[in-house]
């Protein structure tokens, strides 16, 4: 037992567990803040001026919205199941934060002698695991809506998982090209590729919007949130829910988001790469400064993505549900099935 | 029959391929609203901004004073008659001796009562006030949880005593000439 002890890498435990909390605090601040940003966007579109009551510019609004969902009565229905109700919401704020941990969120920076990855865990398989968490994600939505045992709530749920399950299928194939390219299934290793060179996105465009157009109906964003068609489904899946365990759905859809938008800026646009085509080491910064650049550079991606996600909100109306599944099955299936071709026939040209 | 040539025949053509892809359409859309961003915002601040009235508005009522303080109004009675909702109910009193500096006349409204919620500020009190007793202000009844809380008696009707709000009874004669002044013009 000792030994064991002894052979535990015991800072490399704590720099881990330390790194882990500062991502967890991260999206959640993320996530708060995205929801102000998201009134703010929908009004200044609406030419409206948006949350600008609570502190400087309406900053403090999201920690009074906080503060209302968890002073507001918590109901579960009688004939709900009370253990899979509350699994739902937990089961959906938990698969939201995994996903992070596979993302690398900046290059190496070294601290106290040692050199500390700026990424959770570097899986070989991190485009996997993804996929893997993310098609577990459905599951929050699907068990909160049948435990709801109200009609509407059970319709928004298989919309939900329906339309997840379409998505993610060309999705995979999207992503099937992307890796035919980098020869990788590792998040990090795709990073490293796109540092100094192309970034993945000028390879495979077509790639590149199939993958948007699947990360909004994974998110259950306009024009894909058919799951809580509120002038359909009253709430859709969250129709019955109330205080923050609402609050948790509501909120993993926005870490949702910031995480897709992470994804997005990973795969291809060169995660923490700065510029494109260009080498930042010539600039001649030390490896730490270097590193927090890039990290930043990557958040800004990110922010540009979550503000691309609201203006696409606030612009196409909501699909009808045909609409949706002609979408999914017979335009962007084969679309990706061939850009999948088109890319392997361009690797063997260019080989041969 | 073609009663204006503002009619457009409905296009029905089955959409081409840059159609059926969306996504020039939505680029389009994407682009008229990011320019709205930039666009000058509509909202009004609501206390601390207000949108100006109308010239012609008619809010609440107020009973008028002279310029030594006496109430003006004589409890005649030709608001409460010239009102076609019956807001106005008042009860009149005869003014005793060493109440000269309260009332202008000899006869003076004990109660006089206006009902806001059946009022329908249509101003015909004003146009019936021999004395030039009441006018109609530029401000509205505030919400309230009960019904009595809208029967405005004199102590929310009658402007303040120019000896112990000088100030305030100086606004409310000034908002009382602006109406005259309106009135006059209307009937020019």
């Amino acid at each position: 037992m000792n030994t064991f002890l002894l052979t535990v890498d015991w800072p490399l435990v704590l720099e881990k567990v330390i790194f882990i909390a500062f991502i967890i605090t991260v999206s959640l601040v993320v996530a708060m803040y995205a929801t102000w940003g998201e009134r703010k966007i929908a009004a200044f579109i609406q030419d409206r001026l948006g949350p600008n009551r609570a502190g400087p510019l309406g900053l403090f609004q999201p920690l009074a919205d906080g503060l209302k969902l968890f002073m507001k009565e918590e109901i579960i229905p009688n004939a709900a199941n009370k253990w899979l109700f509350i699994l739902g919401p937990s089961m959906a704020m938990f698969t939201a934060m995994l996903t992070g941990a596979v993302i690398p969120w900046g290059n190496q920076i070294e601290l106290f002698g040692r050199t500390i990855s700026l990424q959770i865990a570097d899986v070989n398989i991190g485009i996997l695991f993804v996929f893997g968490v993310v098609s577990l994600g459905v599951y929050g939505i699907m068990i909160g809506a049948w435990a709801s045992n109200n009609k509407f709530s059970l319709m928004g749920g298989l919309r939900a998982a329906s339309q997840i399950i379409s998505y993610e299928l060309a999705m995979g194939i999207a992503l099937i090209a992307l890796l035919m390219t980098t020869g990788t299934l590792s998040l990090g290793e795709m990073v490293k590729q796109q540092q100094d060179g192309w970034w993945n996105f000028f390879v495979q465009p077509l790639g590149f919007l199939i993958f948007l157009i699947c990360a909004f109906a994974e998110c259950n964003r306009t024009p894909f949130d058919l799951a809580e068609a509120e002038n359909e489904l009253i709430g859709g899946y969250h129709s019955e829910y109330s205080s923050m365990k609402l609050g948790f759905y509501l909120f993993a859809e926005y870490i949702n988001m910031f995480i897709s938008s992470a994804i997005m800026a990973t795969l291809y646009f060169g995660g923490y790469d700065i510029i494109p085509f260009y080498d930042e080491s010539a600039w001649g910064f030390s490896m730490n400064t270097m590193a927090a650049l890039g990290a930043l550079a990557l958040f800004a991606k990110i922010v540009f993505f979550i503000f691309f996600f609201m203006w696409v909100r606030w612009t196409i109306p909501r699909f009808r549900y045909d609409q949706l599944m002609n979408l999914g099955w017979k335009s962007l299936i084969p679309l990706s099935l061939f850009n999948m071709l088109a890319t392997a026939i361009v690797i063997l040209l260019k080989k041969g | 029959m073609q009663l204006t040539n503002r009619a457009k025949p409905v296009d029905r053509r089955p959409m081409n391929l840059l159609e059926r892809i969306y996504l020039p359409a939505i680029l389009k859309g994407m682009g008229i609203t990011f320019s709205h961003i930039f666009k000058k915002k509509v909202t009004i601040q609501y206390p601390e901004q207000t949108r100006p009235f109308s010239p012609v508005f008619r809010g609440l009522h107020i009973l008028n004073r002279d310029e030594d303080g006496r109430e003006n109004c004589t409890a005649c009675g030709l608001c409460a008659v010239a009102c076609p909702a019956e807001a106005i109910t008042m009860d009149a009193a005869e003014r005793l001796p060493g109440e000269e500096n309260l009332y202008r006349e000899e006869k003076y409204a004990a109660k006089y009562e206006i009902n806001m919620l059946r009022c329908i500020f249509c101003g015909f009190c004003e146009d019936a006030c021999p004395k030039d007793a009441i006018y109609l202000t530029e401000t509205f009844a505030p919400a309230n949880y009960s019904r009595q809380s809208f029967i405005y008696g004199k102590d929310n009707l009658v402007i303040p005593h120019p000896k112990d709000n000088p100030e305030e009874f100086a606004k409310a004669k000034g908002l009382i000439d602006e109406r005259k002044a309106k009135a006059k013009q209307e009937t020019a």
